[in-house]
């Protein structure tokens, strides 16, 4: 098999906060009746937590369920195990109305690190960083192009766009970043 | 700006985040139907100065297309709703009347 490689190499810039492409990310897409017993069961082997609320994201080690639309979850495991876990859930929902698809290699996964992320996050996305709970994903745009982002540390965003579009978000992000730009820099 | 609360995920979504959809709760004429009225499905809107009923979707968001009743004048809302619905909710057709009682409905 060909060698895997993350969408801009883990390229990194530190302005007032740090912003870096993360690497490979396992994600894996499903949809389907996010209330039934069997999509319960089968979020659970696959990431060990249970189906998030609306707009939450429930983060468990390496590993993370998160909620796209009424219909949609975003499934985070570690890169490698993506295509057996894909291979479980196509298992453990068979017989139901679904779609499993792993879109690891469709998207590129950022991490905005620093006290002042989320300043660096709200000159490109419309969200109100000040009303955004623990534990929300937000999907929203990141200046023109569409992207989900959570808190996913301490003083650490993480954000997934469209691995066609990482050039584009890296360097939003990296210009948004750069030191003495700061929105509010008190 | 125009702010629209998403009825399916409840984020209070501005409108760059929103794509238009156009007038909500139109009649589709479609094979069978007199030129009349397939024109008037296709092409003629009411584009009043006033309450009007539209289509949004929550593009860069759930991707839910929902419907909004806001005025046009004033680019007040007065609420979202499911897409799933034949006409406005009763309340909703309520409180507009309460706020402009020269309204004439929606149809």
């Amino acid at each position: 098999m060909s060698k895997a490689v993350s969408a801009l190499g883990g390229v990194s810039h530190k302005g007032f906060v740090e912003v870096s492409e993360a690497g490979l990310q396992g994600m894996i897409t499903v949809r389907g009746d996010l209330s039934s017993a069997k999509m319960k069961k089968a979020v659970k082997a696959a990431t060990g937590t249970a189906v998030p609320e609306a707009r939450r994201i429930v983060i468990a080690g390496d590993k993370a369920a998160a909620w796209m639309s009424p219909d949609e979850l975003l499934i985070l495991v570690p890169y490698t195990e993506a295509v057996a876990t894909v291979a479980a859930l196509e298992e453990a929902l068979a017989g139901e109305h679904h779609i499993v698809a792993d879109v690891s290699d469709a998207r590129a996964m950022f991490r905005i690190k620093g006290a002042k992320a989320s300043q660096a996050l709200l000159k490109l996305c419309p969200v109100d960083f000040e009303t955004l709970a623990e534990g929300e994903i937000r999907r929203t745009r990141a200046a023109q192009v569409a992207a989900a982002l959570w808190k996913s540390a301490e003083d650490e965003f993480s954000l997934v766009s469209f691995r066609s579009a990482a050039g584009y978000v890296f360097g939003a992000l990296e210009v948004s970043a750069r030191t003495g730009s700061e929105p509010f820099p008190a | 700006m125009l702010t629209l609360e998403c009825p399916y995920c409840g984020v209070k979504a501005e409108e760059t985040e929103l794509q238009a959809g156009g007038e909500a709760h139109l009649k589709r004429f479609g094979p069978g139907s007199s030129d009349d009225e397939f024109e008037g499905y296709l092409f003629l809107r009411k584009n009043p100065k006033g309450v009007h009923f539209e289509r949004w979707r929550h593009a860069y968001g759930c991707g839910k297309w929902f419907l909004a009743a806001r005025c046009t004048a004033t680019l007040e809302v007065f609420g979202t709703y499911s897409a799933q619905t034949k006409e406005p909710p009763a309340d909703l057709q309520a409180k507009i009347k309460a706020k402009r009682p020269d309204w004439e409905g929606y149809k």
